[in-house]
Parts: structure tokens; sequence; C-alpha cells
């Protein structure tokens, strides 16, 4: 087995930020960004893939501005992209309840909570709009939660002491995609976006340097067609699924990003990968995906185990003084509310140590006795009702009665494609919206910021930024029929072939299934040298043997299923080869990344700003006869926050 | 299965809890309908299953057979789904007769075989609508909901053009009723119930969503005629008030919502803008 090797070139990525006063910065920039004329802009046709909260907010305000957009899903409708199943909320720097908080400190707690390892500028970016987002969801018609008087109401939520999260029952992110999804299908109807829905981007077009368009297939006629444009934006989601086991929807994919990263475009950060410490835990190994319960939850409910490990009681029979709430315990700032990297490795420490519970010992409980025991079970029931309802249905068991059981699941991936600070790509025109770049979130990424990210980029940056390239640039026409979109549609078409055509024996479910259980044990949670060398190997074979041993009953030219999940379990294999390399350079631990050779003495994690304060963006390199890449470093430079070591004690 | 199946109880946590540690296995009996594409004609294919985990979703029990299928070199059998934890709407079925089978306010991604009997058979069939055409096997075409929405479910509020959010205080009474009716997710179980295959759950429910917002005031009125208008052109039916839809519903939106489409309807068309 071959060490991996990682080549550190000098840093050729500019990005872009501008200089000055911290909080100038975003209006200066918007100012310096050149302008297309309101007549000109329908001559442009911008290319949206994804329909989630970027996706549909992108192609809905472009389009209002008067570009000619064309958006793809691969679901059967718009409304179902994954952003619909966020529960929790959305952060807004509103200081509506007048509990001290503000734009800087938003901005601060989100800088921290990604452990020092975002950039300032992005960040800062992010928290100035914040306030834009929620006064845009409520002009669409999002029912956010209300006081009696009216005004809108908040919750706090983890890694913050300030409560600015915006809600909507248990299901913001219905709520906020719903809004989107009308706005963008108001476009719709005035025939201002063109939709494709079932259509799976399959390969990125290049031409002279610049992003061109795209090779979908048609998921229903397996049709393999070109589409050209002026700019493509990839706003495609994270790539949890890797782990085949995630919270993430069963077609959540990193195709469109890796084929992308493939055509050119650097990938960054593939190891910040964020396990989500509130989910239900595993019943057995026909598991299919997990599911999360609400973060929320941790406002009133207690994070416990029994202090002994042979602990055999039922959970009402355990006196209060053996029991460890273990996160009051070790974080009494923030006790139940510590940000999700460190719950959930403080969950894997004491079922390590042999403290967990349930019947394999793989979980920890949520205990809600006490807030029923203070506010009554009807307080309870409306503020978590469904969560509750949900959780009996899938486990059985009655939380009102019995204390959830809980363990953490991979939930969100902060790396992602590499994009400057008008979220422009690598490669030029390429731009990269919401959770699929790794901009905003650093290491580790605080709840309620995800549906943040995704409108922030989709409303009230791209259309913005969009212009640096549109009117920045000076670019010829294409068309679908340019000898390079044939070449690229033809490679598409070889690739289905060569799935469809060996002549293996196991289903791409099996593949993916075992590559997952390999990237949990080797890169999740916890992870050492040893463990992703082997894994690199691992991965290798298993790739070999997948585009061998691969197994696609059907046609080619109808709905597949099987055919549009290996398609994906292809680029898995790569991906998670890669992750493994990212981890294997960052020799430090920084939020949802923790190598177990670097902690402090108690357990934390041990960051080394002297030598890795930088996002290492990843480069295919063309010249190397078999998969490899060149790692270019980022220096992150930090004026405005003081780099700490992150406490929540 | 393979081996690595089978060491997947330890990626997170196993989970049974002491007093279901003994847990029995189900047969089941499956009749799933098959249909190639839509112009294909269908039937029902039967198999069989011996060893089914109560533990198991619904559609995890269809995962189960699909791997038995492709290892025996059939096709699997497809079926809409996406997060598997009733929110997207993406999943369908018809099971043993019922949209969404016969749990109360629960998708079929929600229903775990533990609420099925040892021996029982079960019948799996797509959405039946004329508006809902058969794709494969149980997918079907719901764009038409797609459709409605584009022709008025929207408030017209251009990115950038928002007053501040608390500007307009919108009573704790309002906004709650606006969020039962929100709480669609689109899935068209209302439309698989209804012997019209009426769509006017769906419709009223964002009918009721928007219009009890005053947000949602300036388009009150052409936004419920341009709705009613494109759900007539899709094929739906219209209600007859048999209140399947809402008995059907997984998220229980209510049919007074279809009281209150019919008022605002009658309402825009008596009025004079």
């Amino acid at each position: 087995m071959s060490t991996p090797t990682a080549t550190a070139t000098n840093s050729k990525l500019d990005s872009k930020c501008p200089s000055g006063p911290l909080a100038d910065r975003w209006e200066k920039h918007r100012f310096d960004l050149k302008l297309v004329n309101p007549a000109n802009r329908r001559k442009f046709h911008v290319l949206v893939v994804g329909t989630g909260l970027a996706g549909a907010s992108a192609a809905s305000s472009l389009a209002e501005l008067g570009y000619s957009v064309s958006a793809f899903c691969i679901q059967d409708s718009p409304r179902r992209a994954h952003s619909i199943a966020a529960q929790g909320g959305i952060n807004a720097a509103k200081n509506y309840q007048n509990d001290g908080d503000s734009v800087h400190r938003l901005f601060y707690d989100t800088i921290k909570g990604g452990d020092f390892r975002a950039r300032e500028s992005n960040v800062h970016r992010l928290a100035e709009v914040s306030v834009n987002i929620i006064d845009q969801c409520v002009a669409l018609g999002v029912p956010f939660a209300r006081e009696y008087g009216g005004l809108l109401a908040n919750r706090s939520f983890g890694g913050a002491q300030v409560s600015r999260t915006f809600y909507a029952r248990g299901q913001t992110g219905q709520q906020l995609l719903l809004g989107a999804y009308s706005g963008l299908m108001r476009q719709v109807g005035e025939g201002k976006v063109k939709l494709y829905a079932r259509h799976e981007m399959l390969d990125l077009v290049v031409i002279d340097g610049i992003a061109r368009g795209i090779v979908c297939r048609n998921l229903i006629t397996g049709e393999i067609k070109s589409y050209a444009g002026d700019a493509v934006l990839l706003c495609t989601g994270g790539y949890g699924n890797v782990f085949y086991l995630s919270t993430n929807a069963k077609a959540c994919n990193v195709t469109a990003a890796w084929r992308a990263h493939k055509r050119g475009a650097l990938f960054a950060n593939p190891c910040y990968t964020q396990i989500h410490p509130t989910c239900i835990p595993v019943s057995g190994s026909h598991q299919s995906k997990l599911t999360l319960m609400s973060e929320s939850l941790r406002n009133d409910g207690r994070v416990w185990v029994p202090k002994a490990g042979d602990e055999s009681r039922s959970p009402d029979q355990v006196p209060d003084e053996e029991r460890d709430y273990y996160l009051e315990r070790k974080y009494p700032s923030f006790g139940n509310l510590s940000p999700r990297d460190i719950s959930s490795r403080a969950a894997k420490q004491v079922c390590d140590e042999g403290r967990g519970v349930g019947g394999s010992k793989m979980s920890v409980y949520l205990d809600f006795r006490d807030a029923i025991v203070r506010d009554g079970v009807d307080a309870i029931r409306a503020r978590y009702g469904n969560l509750f309802q949900m959780y009996e249905r899938i486990t059985g068991e009655d939380p009102y009665r019995v204390p959830m059981r809980i363990y953490p699941a991979v939930h969100y991936t902060m790396g992602g494609v590499w994009v400057d600070y008008n979220l422009e790509s690598t490669i030029p025109g390429l731009f990269v919206l919401g959770e699929a770049n790794f901009s905003d979130h650093g290491a580790n990424r605080l709840g309620a910021s995800a549906l943040m990210q995704g409108l922030a980029d989709g409303y009230f940056v791209i259309p913005y930024t969009i212009a640096s390239h549109l009117a920045g640039r000076k670019f010829g026409k294409v068309t679908a029929e340019h000898a390079e979109f044939r070449r690229v549609e033809q490679e598409v078409r070889e690739r289905i072939e060569r799935l469809k055509n060996a002549s293996g024996k196991r289903s791409p479910d099996s593949f993916h299934r075992e590559l997952g259980l390999l990237m949990w044990d080797k890169c999740g949670m916890a992870r050492n040298a040893g463990g992703l060398r082997q894994a690199i190997g691992r991965v290798r074979e298993l790739r070999e043997q997948y585009w061998q041993d691969v197994k696609i009953p059907g046609d080619a030219a109808n709905l597949n299923n099987a055919l549009e999940h290996a398609g994906r379990v292809a680029d898995f294999f790569e991906l998670a080869e890669l992750m493994c390399m990212d981890a294997l350079d960052r020799n430090e631990s920084c939020g949802g990344h923790f190598r177990e050779e670097f902690q402090t003495p108690d357990g934390e994690a041990k960051r080394d700003d002297a030598n890795y304060c930088y996002a290492g963006a990843w480069e295919v390199d063309a010249s190397a006869s078999s998969l490899a890449w060149k790692l270019h470093k980022e220096p992150l430079v930090f004026e405005n926050v003081k780099l700490a070591e992150r406490s929540y004690k | 299965m393979s081996s690595s199946h089978d060491t997947h109880a330890a990626h997170g946590a196993a989970s049974t809890h002491g007093a279901h540690a003994e847990k029995k296995s189900l047969r089941l009996t499956l009749h799933v309908w098959r249909q190639r594409d839509p112009n294909a004609e269908g039937k029902f294919a039967t198999y069989k299953l011996d060893d089914v985990s109560p533990d198991m979703s619904f559609l995890e029990m269809l995962d189960v057979l699909n791997e038995r299928l492709i290892a025996g070199g059939e096709e699997a059998i497809a079926f809409d789904h996406d997060c598997r934890e009733g929110i997207c709407g993406a999943c369908s079925l018809t099971i043993n007769g019922q949209p969404h089978g016969f749990e109360r306010e629960t998708t079929t991604c929600q229903i775990h075989m533990r609420r099925f009997e040892d021996g029982q058979t079960i019948y799996i069939e797509p959405f039946r609508a004329n508006a809902f055409p058969v794709v494969k096997d149980l997918v079907v075409d719901r764009s038409a909901f797609d459709r409605i929405i584009a022709a008025g479910g929207f408030i017209t509020a251009r990115a950038g053009s928002a007053p501040d959010a608390n500007a307009l205080p919108i009573p704790q009474v309002a906004a709650d009723a606006a969020m039962d009716a929100a709480a669609c997710i689109g899935c068209g179980a209302c439309v698989a119930s209804c012997k019209n295959a009426s769509a006017m759950l769906f419709v009223s429910a964002k009918v009721s969503h928007l219009a009890l917002l005053p947000q949602g005031q300036a388009e009150r009125n052409s936004r419920v005629l341009a709705m009613v208008e494109q759900m007539d052109k899709e094929g739906f039916g219209n209600c007859t008030n048999e209140s399947e839809c809402e008995a059907a519903c997984p998220k229980g939106i209510s049919v007074s919502n279809i009281a209150r489409l019919n008022r605002e309807y009658l309402r825009a068309l008596a009025s004079s803008d």
C-alpha cells in the first residue's frame, strides 16, 4: 500500500476579500462590483443546479433581476430539496430580545463556533445580511412563531448565549423552503425561470477556462442532454451521505460538486464534517438513514448517563446522585447547549467508557423529566409535540415517560467547493452556494446557521457578485452544439455504460454501506493517522472492486434508481479518499475534525494555529496517472478577533 | 446479505432497549404494482419476505426486497422517497387501499413494521389519479401541484424590498392558523384518497395559509382565482364533502380549509377588483 502524499504548493488562491474596516467591507465591495445593465440581463443565461434554500432563492432573485434562468433538481419537485428537513431554526442578529445581540456578536459566535477556521470577511457578511433574510421570509409569508403581541418569537440554540433563533414550530426548514419555492414558482409561472425537475447534473462543461454549461441525465427517460449558459451555480448541498448513514435525505450526493472538482474546481476542507449530537440511535442492520431530533430539544432536555458503567436499572429508577449530567458538569456555562462537535464527542467519550445506555450501550439519555415538572406537560407538548411524536413512531417509546435515547450522527459538511468572496470557484463562471461551498462555517457549524447561509448566498450575495463574472469578463456566446459539449456528453454516456456493463454481483447500496462503515470508523468523530492511512488503502481497493463487481439490473433509458445511485456511489468513493487525505494532512484538532493525537490533557480539541491556520484546497493532479491531488493553502488572517482556545466551560 | 450489513449495527448505536430485546421477525406476502413506463400495462407481482424486523420502516422493508431483486438480476421496484422523516412529501404508496397506509397522520416513510402482523398480506400500489399519471411502478407524476403553485400560490415579494419583519405584528392566533395550513407537504395523499381525485385540500391549504396572513392580502383575490383555474385545468375533480382527504393527510390538514377556499373563491368572484 502506498502512503498518500500531498504536495503542498504555494497558494494560488485569491480570496478577493476586500480590505478596510470589517464592518464596511461588504458595502465597499458591492460598490466596487460591476453592474449589469437591466436591459442586458435577459441576454445572460444562468444555470442553477439544486433548488434547496440556496438554489431556490438564487434562481428567483436572479430572475427577479431580469436574468434568464434555468433551474435543475433531482427531485420530482423543487419543494422536496433537503433544506426542507431542517427543524430547529434560523439565526439572525435582530436583537429583538434586547439581550445584547448584534451583528458583531453573531459574527464572533460563528467564527468561534467554527474554531477559527473561516474567513472573517465572509462570516461578517453573513451576519450582516442575516437581518434581511428574516424580513424577506416574513414578506413571503413564512409563518414564524410569534409572541402574543404579534411580534416575532426567538429561542436560543447551541453555541450562543443570546436568543436569536427564529423558528416555525419544528419545521423551520420546511417553511423557509416553501417560501423560497413559492418565489421560484412565481418566476416559473411568469416564464422567467425554466424548471427541469428529475434532472441530474452529471458533468460540467468548461470552454476556454470558463464554465459554460452542464450535462444532465433526464431521470425519467435516461436522455443525456447539454445545457449551455453564461454562468453555472451549484447549490447542490453537502456530502454527508459518504458515510451512508446520516441525517441527509437519501438522494443527497456529491456528484455535481465532484464532477466540477474533476473539471478543475478546488475542493476545500473535506475533512470538516459535522456530527450532530441528538439523533435517534441505529436500530439494526436494515437502517437506511438516521433521524435527527432537533437541537432545540436541548433547551429543555438534560443529557445524562449513569455514573456507573454496569447500570441495569431503568432510567427512572436511577437516583439523581447516581446520574452524570456530563455536559452540565464539564461545560457549566453552556451546559446542555454546548456546540455540536463538543456535545457529540462528549457522548462518544461516555459511551467509550462503557457508560452508554440502551441495548448496545451506544446511546445517552435526553431527559425531559425536570422540564415537565417545571413547566407542565402541556408546555412541553406545545414546544416539541411533533418531535416527541416522531420519536415515538420510530422507536416505539414514549418520551413523555421514558427519556429519549440519542447518539451522534453525521449531519452536515462544512467542507466543500472552494469559493472566493464572490462565491466563485477556481473555475471562472462557476459559483457555489450554500452547503456545497466551504466558506462560512470553518471547522464546525453552529445550529440554525445552515438555513441562514443558504438564504444569504441566494438572496443577498449572488445577485450582486454574479456581475463580477458577467460584466467583468469578456466571453462569447456558446451553444450546446459546441464540440466540447459533444465530447463531455460522450464521456458521461461511457461512464454510465461502464457501470451498467459491469457484470458483478453486488448492488450499489451494499458497496455504499461498506464505504460508509469504513468512513465512520476511520474518518468519523475521531481520527488518527494510522486509521486514516488504512482507510485510504481500503477505499482504493473497494473503489477498484466497485467498478468490477457492481450490478445494476434494468435499463439506462428509463427511470432506474439503482443506476442513479451507482453513479453517486462512484463519486463518494473518490471523495472518501480525499477526505482521509485532508484529515491526515491536518495535524491538529479543530471543530468537527478531531485527531486523537492532538488533544489537551482533558480531552478537548487542540488547535495548532502556527501551522494549520489555513483552508486546505485540493486540486486534482491532471498530470498523475491515477487519481491524485495537489494541496493549496489559503492562509486565514484574523485581524478582528483574537485566536483563542475555544472554551465553553 | 453481505457481512458488512451486519456490522452496521455498531455504526452509531443499536437500540434494543431491555424489554424489546426479543423481537420476532415477520413473514409477509407483498403484492406490488409493477409497470414499466407510463404506456405499459401494469400488474401486481407477488413477493414473499420471511425475516422482516419489526424495527424496520416500511421503506426499509422495500429496500431489503429491492436488494434481493437486484441480487437475483431483477430490476428493483421504483418508488419515490427522500427525507424518510415525513417532511419532504416525496414518498407516496397506497398500502392496502389507503394512501400512506392505515396509521393516522403518518407518511409511508414513517410507518414501522411493528404495526403489521406476522403472516400479513400487503398490497402496495401507486397513488391513483388521472392528474397523477404513473411514471413507473410506484412512482407518479405530481408536477400538477407545482403548476398550481406557479399559478398563484405565492406572495409577490422581491428580494430586497421587504420591510422590517416586526413592522407588521401578526396576532399569534393568525400565525398559528396559517402555520397549521402551511404544514402541507404536497404529497398528494388527499387526491389519491378522494373518489373524485380532488385537489381541494392541497389548494385550500395554500390559499388559507396566505389569506390568513396580512402579507397575503394584496393578492388574496387573484391568487384564489388563478389557483382554482389551474386546478381545474389539471383535471382534478371537485370536492363532495366526504372528508377522506383529511383522514388520509399525513399532516392533519383540516377540511375546514376547503370551506375557507370556497368562501375565498366566492368572495373573489364577487369582488370588483
